[in-house]
């Protein structure tokens, strides 16, 4: 039923660590290589190839310049997938009930042979984590890699989403966020974790950790006075020519 | 948003539809027999073809049927119900005022609740989406079901009632218009709460895509094309939908007049559907640095 249940037992999700994240794309890849051999309908490309190539993704990666007034500027590399919210949108939303955020864990899924392809839950996303797939015209979201973290098949350590696994920076981490005990409870009150857009009332279960504070530019290096330009004015000839052009 | 063609053929013609069978079943004009009969058909295909029309955009339409599940919480399967309780229930009463020359008048009365809640729920479609601010007012059931009314009256052949009721509606969209304009920025959704990076939405822009591509967010989301024309399109979209109109119903009645007045409706809802469409902005073009 596309009616949101009331508790979940678990909130599983993701903690996403923005002083860490270098940028590099890797959880991109290896989400769309999991995502595309392994449950529900492959992530297709069209185009590939070709002038215009469109794909459908269910992690990408933003970069945004923070340019604050009294500090030095700098860039954040920006992972975005579903947020799995416990208030979710794109749920309540379906007409077919293939949409639902499960009683155990607080996952939110799409049953593909149930999905009309209509768009709306798409639509009813802030955070622009649902794409419809090209080829197969099913609603395609991240499943939190629901057929990895419970898969008696695979060494323990690989039972965490496809992204985790994968990010050579440690920046994402998996796990209980309805259990204040655990380590990513713990991480997001440590650093201040955040939600994003959180005036559109979706309360979402994963977490976005703020870059830690930057050097200040005034202390960063002791000859940097050295390094001044000494040539204010011109000389010379050019002082004849600035003067003269001035004059023109 | 994208405006999808099929989307906008399904809002202006069924709108404009149910608004017809409104009025066909409460009895205004009260007619049976052959002329009757082209009166409901008029009305029964521009809604069965509007609803047609809207399955064109669906990925999977063979599944449709499933749509009708979810009625407690979603306001499209909502839809699914309320416009076939309408069909069924104006079916009946047309059966009944052209074939067998009789008013069933409690069902006329049912069909017309129904037609009304049917153009109620899919304006509610758009009204609850949060992530488009400019959808999301009590402005946009208020558009959706006047235009029905005042449509359905046109077509009916009320013109003591259509002329209160266009002008009416040109008033609400002017004012949607206005209202709407201010909406995406009122919202209190930028792109420093989208990332929470800052406090101050000056202090952040987007610095790169994450692709150099486009991809499905951007084709449905962030739609731009004729944006640049949105001041000329709506005077279009008004003169045609209710000025031309209002002008040739209030000459004395002729039927190409009223052809005329229709014609001109028409066109002129087509492109004020279009401007829906086209004008509202969803948040998650902050992401990509677009709106």
């Amino acid at each position: 039923m596309t009616l949101l249940p009331e508790n979940t037992e678990k909130k599983l999700g993701l903690v996403i660590d923005l002083d860490t994240c270098v940028g590099c794309h890797a959880c991109v890849v290896s989400c769309k290589g999991w995502n595309t051999e392994n449950y529900g309908a492959p992530l297709s490309d069209e185009n590939a190839f070709g002038a215009k190539p469109v794909g459908s993704f269910l992690n990408r990666i933003h970069s945004y310049e923070v340019s604050p007034i009294d500090k030095p500027a700098h860039l954040v590399h920006f992972p975005k997938s579903c947020l799995h919210c416990e208030n979710a949108p794109c749920v309540t939303v379906c007409p077919t009930g293939a949409s639902y955020k499960r009683v155990e864990d607080g996952i939110v899924l799409v049953n593909e042979t149930d999905c009309i392809g209509c768009g709306l839950c798409a639509w009813a996303c802030p955070y622009g984590a649902r794409e419809m797939d090209p080829v197969e015209k099913v609603m395609k979201k991240c499943t939190l890699c629901v057929d990895r973290i419970y898969n008696d098949n695979l060494p323990e350590e690989d039972q965490v989403p496809s992204c985790v696994r994968t990010c050579p920076a440690g920046a994402r981490h998996f796990g209980d966020l309805g259990d204040p005990n655990s380590d990513v409870s713990k991480l997001v009150e440590e650093r201040g974790g955040t939600d994003l857009m959180p005036e559109q009332g979706t309360m979402p279960v994963n977490k976005y950790l703020p870059p830690r504070p930057k050097n200040q530019m005034d202390d960063t290096d002791i000859l940097a006075p050295y390094l001044e330009p000494v040539a204010d004015e011109p000389d010379g000839f050019f002082k004849w020519l600035d003067k003269t052009l001035d004059r023109i | 948003m994208h405006p999808a063609p099929s989307v906008i053929i399904f809002t202006t013609l069924s709108g404009l539809g149910f608004g017809l069978l409104i009025f066909l079943c409460l009895g205004f004009p009260s007619v049976g027999g052959v002329i009757g009969f082209i009166f409901f058909a008029i009305g029964f295909g521009l809604a069965i073809g509007g609803l047609l029309s809207s399955t064109f955009h669906l990925g999977h339409p063979e599944r449709a049927i499933k749509a009708f599940s979810q009625w407690k919480s979603s306001w499209l399967s909502r839809e699914a119900w309320l416009s076939l309780f309408a069909l069924a229930l104006s079916g009946i009463y047309a059966l009944g005022r052209i074939f067998f020359d009789i008013e069933l008048k409690l069902i006329g009365l049912l069909s017309a609740f129904f037609c009304v809640a049917t153009v109620f729920a899919t304006s509610m479609i758009y009204a609850q989406l949060k992530t488009v601010p400019r959808w999301n007012s009590r402005l946009t059931p208020m558009a959706f079901l006047i235009f029905s009314i005042a449509g359905g009256a046109l077509l009916a052949g009320q013109v003591s009632l259509a002329l209160p009721l266009l002008a009416l509606a040109g008033v609400v969209q002017v004012t949607s218009w206005i209202l709407g304009d201010k909406a995406f920025d009122k919202s209190g959704t930028n792109l420093a709460t989208a990332t929470g990076l800052t406090a101050n939405p000056k202090e952040v822009r987007s610095f790169e895509a994450p692709h150099t591509g486009t991809n499905y967010l951007l084709q449905e989301f962030v739609y731009k094309v004729g944006r640049k024309h949105s001041a000329r399109l709506r005077i279009m979209g008004i003169i045609l939908a209710f000025g031309i109109p209002i002008i040739f119903l209030s000459i004395p009645f002729s039927h190409l007049m009223v052809l005329l007045a229709v014609i001109s409706h028409i066109a002129g809802i087509f492109i004020i559907r279009w401007l829906f469409f086209a004008q509202a902005e969803h948040v998650v073009g902050l992401y990509y640095g677009k709106r």
